[in-house]
């Protein structure tokens, strides 16, 4: 299972932990700012190979049912699961 | 206890084979090499069951150390001087991480020029990393050091890695008679480290993650804490110590003759023993001299150095470094340790021991000579002239 973001965000000292240390997956806060291309899969020319999982370098690319599916909230936008897609279900569009 | 002939290398080994390590990950240098050199016979001839790695350097020495508390092994790892500066990236990383790992570091001078040496520049320029740091008298204290450094290091209200240091040549390499406890006192002594901080199959979770500006604060205050809390669990564990092996130690400072002293000498390491006798000296010769070796930089005796000199006319820092520029680091921080207890009192800072430079039984009479006219100034040992503050 990838991390996801959760609902619970640590704003005080009791809900620090004492080390750099928690449950697995559990992600605070979003990191995607910076992307101004984001990939889009185009689901009808998706084989399901799964090369754009194992190519994204921030592990956002997840299978939902029989789709493929990216998380935006951590994609930065590098474009490699474009160049990696031999079907070309994915192609890159401008942030608006 | 069996008494060993030990030079102060071979009396931390001892101590870090009592205290079963299952990891140990060094790269040599002069003057620690024999530390991990005995510690690699004894996982040799199999009387310590340690992974053993010796690493392409110290960088890598103290990463493999991090990498093994972040799975909950007690990990150990020694360097000194240049290797100590390898690894300056990863201190703080071990500290925030709040991996209990014990580091031995032989204290030797810092290039350039270069000297293999003793002096202390090398970790006290390393203060800041978030590492607690002890500095030993004589081997005794380091073999015992060593295994009070793990109790502490790991207890759960501190979980701060320790560094114990131990003066290059002058305690690293010369011999004393050193009682070497049992293993089972030494097994009723230190427990074996337990920790949630850990990489764990049946418990994920994620380990060294980022901080963003938000919540930063929160866990450096909480480093803070940790270093804090080592004042308690160090008299805890020393308490603890002198029951099972009957050897006691008074805590963060080491106080002689400081009671109704009027000048007062503060230092740190082996060169105490020889402030010893020149407080004896004089003494005997009816002058009010004393001594406070301070044991541990950090967490800083604030409290107990105030309590000690409090009464005093003047005092005195001797250390061997030079935070250049300004003065002797240990020297700023007692200097801060006073302001906050309200005490005002003439503070001198000599800087001595520089590159091994021997410091003279006569240069520290003459300490105390130069404290009775109360001066305040910076001086270094061994140098005339106008760089001697005259």
């Amino acid at each position: 299972m990838k991390p996801f973001l959760r609902d619970f965000i640590p704003t005080s000292y009791e809900d620090i932990p004492d080390a750099t240390a928690f449950e697995a997956g559990y992600l605070v806060t979003k990191n995607a700012g910076w992307r101004n291309i984001r990939p889009v899969i185009d689901n009808t020319k998706c084989v399901g190979c799964l090369n754009c999982y194992l190519y994204c370098p921030d592990g956002v690319i997840f299978r939902e049912g029989s789709k493929i599916n990216i998380d935006y909230d951590f994609c930065k936008g590098c474009g490699i699961c474009s160049k990696i897609c031999k079907p070309g279900a994915i192609k890159m569009e401008a942030e608006k | 206890m069996a008494k060993k002939f030990l030079s102060g290398n071979e009396a931390f080994a001892y101590g870090v084979r009592l205290a079963r390590p299952q990891v140990i990950s060094a790269y040599p240098i002069t003057p620690q090499t024999i530390v991990v050199e005995k510690l690699s016979e004894f996982v040799e001839d199999g009387s310590l069951n340690a992974e053993f790695i010796h690493v392409e350097s110290e960088h890598s020495a103290l990463s493999c150390a991090i990498g093994a508390s972040s799975v909950g092994a007690r990990a150990f790892t020694a360097t000194s001087s240049q290797g100590l500066l390898y690894m300056a990236e990863c201190l703080p990383y071990a500290a925030g991480g709040r991996f209990p790992i014990v580091m031995m570091n032989a204290n030797r001078s810092t290039a350039l020029p270069w000297n293999i040496y003793g002096d202390q520049r090398d970790s006290l320029s390393q203060l800041d990393s978030g590492w607690i740091q002890a500095y030993a008298g004589n081997a005794q204290e380091a073999l015992d050091l060593a295994l009070m450094s793990f109790y502490i290091a790991e207890h759960s209200e501190v979980s701060t890695p320790f560094m114990a240091n131990l003066d290059g040549f002058v305690l690293t390499h010369t011999y004393e008679v050193v009682d070497v406890p049992t293993q089972e006192q030494a097994d009723a002594f230190l427990p074996g480290y337990e920790t949630e901080n850990k990489l764990d199959l049946q418990n994920p979770r994620n380990l060294a993650f980022s901080a963003g500006p938000d919540t930063n604060t929160f866990f450096k205050y909480k480093e803070h804490l940790g270093i804090l809390n080592a004042s308690e669990i160090i008299d805890k564990a020393e308490e603890r110590f002198a029951e099972i092996f009957g050897r006691r130690y008074s805590g963060l400072t080491e106080s002689y003759q400081t009671e109704d002293a009027e000048y007062i000498l503060i230092t740190l390491g082996s060169i105490s023993g020889l402030v010893r006798e020149a407080v004896d000296k004089l003494r005997a010769e009816g002058k009010s001299a004393g001594l406070l070796r301070l044991r541990y930089l950090r967490p800083f005796p604030n409290e107990e150095i105030a309590n000690a000199v409090k009464n005093a006319k003047a005092l005195a820092v001797l250390e061997k470094d030079i935070s250049f520029g300004n003065e002797g680091t240990v020297y700023t921080n007692v200097n801060s340790a006073l302001q906050k207890a309200g005490i005002e009192l003439p503070t001198s800072n000599y800087i001595g021991g520089l590159g091994g430079k021997n410091i003279s039984f006569e240069e520290i009479i003459n300490i105390f000579d130069e404290l009775e006219k109360q001066r305040s100034t910076v001086k270094f040992l061994g140098i005339g002239g106008e760089a001697n503050g005259d």
